[in-house]
């Protein structure tokens, strides 16, 4: 995968400079009786200055401990993560706090993830204390943070504890506590998936906002294939550890070539497509696209690991797990059947001669 | 319990499935939670009625009493939430002739639940018992509900499972060695083990991942489909609703803003709320547009303020909005009759135009606008 993925250009790349790379990243975790689980598998990308990469999939596909591994907050099995060129080497506690006041993170929760009992003011001063060390004026230092975010008047938010925020100003104290490092990355994990559908809007435009004005290398993670579509710059596609699909997100949005990729399209709800599909019952979903197994068999053990589901799947499938094949410079898919899932962008048998039969 | 005075009845809202009565039919029903603050008037005289065989949507954000409208129809909360006022009729075929659900008594009561009316809650994983396996637990429901024989019981868990396409071999898991979506489809089981009439969802997908969405719901409009009952199905997305609902009513800050069929709120949204909520959500499909959110956030139901709650984040609000009465009026462009909103000032063509800004922006919550 790597010789392909290194073949491609990032859609990202044309924002600013290289900020991180991953490469070759794997991660394994035992579960017991001798069986490993593979998290993360050979995932090659990299993050650039004032761009945002998407990282789309379903629960349980990897992309949270992929971003884990970059924050530094598991230890690779095998691959490598450089940040402004350099290998990342996070062994000591004083290696891992710079780092960390480079690449900071925004968790899922709003909820979960700010502590009860402390104060706003508590959860900021904090990261700035530790990462930027004796700050002359904190107040005005905390203000700032305030600002950034839009929580104003700001001396009145920061005497509040969370439980007397919405949902939506504590993922705003959860950007401002990232920001507070002054990093250049920032990984975000679902930012916006446990607030409502009205202000979801308004935090993603913030985040753009953020993005732009300290020109933030930004990894969106996400299993709504929409807001990537309007968000990211660059789109990676992972199943069961591994990127199936990688591309500008317009591209891979409006005409995804692999069939995991088309699942997740399908599935997404379509307002404009009123009454066609879910009010008329099974007979209107199952019409088309991937099936939709019963049965908790999802991943297979060799081959592609998407083979069990895919409609196309044939016997060089389950046998032989596909790199990624670039379609264009910007774009590739790991798929055997690219002809058949997207004769419209891979006219030709790829390489080995393959005969469609559909 | 009496209707709130002081508000003019407001005109039976047909159904366009079918022609007989409602099997639901929630009348001016206002909830307040009591606290030391003062009473929070979380449901304020709602109007929703429920066809046999319909699908309604009941969309809002958190905290506009969409679950408290449903849960208080049920009688299903605690203090300090009180029903101030109204009525909630059921009339399913089971039942003789039709009953106040808020003046039964607790027998009563135990006889409507489940059997009559059942709930699917939100979160599948608190929802089950985490020490029981999936059986028992069916079969917890089927003897506190039916009275049927203890073999019968046994074959209908094993039928439920088939109903929701979960393998017979997973009666003896528990629900912790089950995924999201399975735990999810074991709470419908559950739901659909009495053969009700109204099956109330309150957001059954939130936490699942889409394409394990859209299995279930194309799952739970199949069963509808077989089975015939009616649905209620909370949910804060709005986008999913235009799928999947024949009808859809829009909450906000405990008061029905908008009702009509998913075309018709699609097409034509009356409110502009609804339009808000219908221009949130970036669209998969079709050309990029312009997203615009919603600046703002929702009132403080303590203390409500007079006239129309979605004031102050509306982009085309005028001084006469402090003072209208929030009656569902028949959208007077709309060829539909049933197409009811509470905003008599805007019109749909209005609605084209873009605002012409918000009237006032509170604090900390600015306008979000994501260029595209």
């Amino acid at each position: 995968m790597t010789e392909q993925a290194t073949m491609l250009t990032s859609a990202a790349a044309a924002r600013g400079p290289l900020a991180m790379e991953a490469i070759s990243v794997s991660k394994d975790f035992r579960i017991g009786r001798g069986q490993t689980l593979h998290a993360v598998r050979d995932v090659s990308f990299n993050l650039y200055r004032g761009a945002v990469v998407a990282l789309v999939g379903e629960s349980g596909s990897g992309k949270s401990t992929a971003a884990r591994l970059l924050a530094g907050q598991e230890r690779l099995t095998s691959g490598a993560i450089k940040l402004d060129g350099k290998p990342v080497d996070v062994s000591s506690h004083r290696d891992f706090r710079h780092y960390k006041s480079q690449v900071q993170y925004v968790f899922q929760d709003p909820f979960a993830s700010l502590n009860p009992v402390h104060t706003v003011r508590y959860h900021l001063e904090r990261p700035v204390k530790l990462h930027r060390g004796r700050v002359s004026d904190m107040e005005a230092e905390l203000i700032a943070l305030m600002e950034q975010v839009h929580l104003t008047p700001a001396r009145q938010f920061l005497a509040k504890y969370p439980h007397e925020l919405s949902g939506g100003q504590r993922q705003r104290v959860s950007f401002a506590r990232a920001l507070a490092a002054r990093p250049s990355v920032l990984l975000a994990d679902e930012p916006v998936s446990m607030l409502d559908v009205s202000i979801r809007l308004e935090m993603l435009s913030l985040l753009d906002d953020l993005r732009k004005r300290f020109s933030l290398a930004m990894l969106y993670i996400t299993h709504d294939i929409a807001s990537a579509r309007y968000f990211a710059d660059e789109v990676l596609v992972m199943y069961a550890g591994e990127i199936v699909e990688r591309g500008p997100a317009e591209e891979v949005t409006q005409q995804p070539a692999h069939p995991y990729t088309q699942l997740l399209v399908a599935s997404a709800p379509d307002p404009d497509n009123l009454g066609s599909t879910l009010r008329r019952g099974a007979n209107g979903t199952r019409r088309q696209g991937a099936r939709r197994t019963r049965t908790p068999e999802r991943v297979a053990t060799a081959g592609c690991p998407f083979s069990p589901r895919c409609p196309l799947a044939e016997d060089r499938c389950r046998e032989e797990d596909p790199t990624l094949l670039p379609i264009t410079a910007t774009r590739g898919a790991a798929c055997w059947r690219l002809d058949a899932a997207a004769p419209e962008l891979v006219p030709g048998p790829p390489g080995g001669g393959h005969i469609t039969e559909i | 319990m009496t209707a709130n005075p002081g508000r003019a009845p407001v005109p039976l809202i047909t159904s366009p499935v079918a022609g007989q009565g409602p099997v639901l039919d929630i009348r001016d029903l206002s909830v307040v939670y009591r606290t030391p603050g003062g009473d929070v008037r979380a449901v304020d005289t709602v109007n929703l009625s429920l066809a046999p065989g319909e699908v309604v949507g009941l969309c809002g954000e958190s905290g506009s009493g969409k679950s408290t409208l449903v849960y208080g129809a049920c009688r299903l909360l605690r203090a300090p939430a009180m029903i101030t006022g109204g009525s909630v009729t059921y009339s399913g075929r089971r039942v003789t002739k039709p009953a106040d659900v808020l003046l039964m008594r607790p027998e009563q009561l135990q006889r409507l639940r489940w059997r009559e009316i059942a709930i699917v809650f939100q979160s599948a994983m608190n929802a089950l018992n985490p020490v029981l396996n999936v059986r028992d637990q069916l079969l917890d429901v089927i003897h506190a509900h039916l009275r049927i024989p203890r073999d019968e019981a046994r074959e209908r868990t094993a039928s439920l499972l088939d109903l929701v396409g979960i393998p017979r071999s997973r009666l003896r898991s528990y629900p912790h060695e089950l995924s999201g979506g399975m735990r999810q489809r074991v709470m419908i089981a559950m739901a659909l083990a009495t053969d009700p009439e109204v099956v109330i969802m309150d957001e059954p997908t939130t936490a699942l991942d889409v394409v394990v969405q859209r299995d279930i719901l194309a799952q739970i409009v199949e069963l509808k489909e077989e089975l015939g009952f009616s649905i209620m199905f909370i949910t804060h997305d709005l986008s999913l609703l235009l799928e999947l609902a024949d009808r859809i009513a829009v909450m906000y800050a405990g008061q029905l803003l908008e009702i009509g069929t998913a075309s018709e709120l699609h097409r034509e949204p009356s409110h502009p709320y609804t339009k808000g909520l219908l221009n949130s959500f970036p669209s998969l499909r079709g050309p990029r547009r312009d997203l615009a959110g919603i600046p703002g956030s929702p009132p403080d139901l303590r203390s409500p303020p007079p006239g129309c709650p979605f004031l102050p984040r509306c982009g085309y609000g005028t001084s006469a909005c402090e003072e209208v009465d929030m009656h569902l009026l028949p959208v007077a462009s709309s060829k539909d009759p049933d197409h009811v909103t509470a905003c008599p000032f805007v019109l749909p063509e209005t609605l084209a135009q873009p605002p012409r800004g918000a009237r006032q922006e509170p604090a900390g919550e600015p306008a979000g606008e994501l260029a595209t």
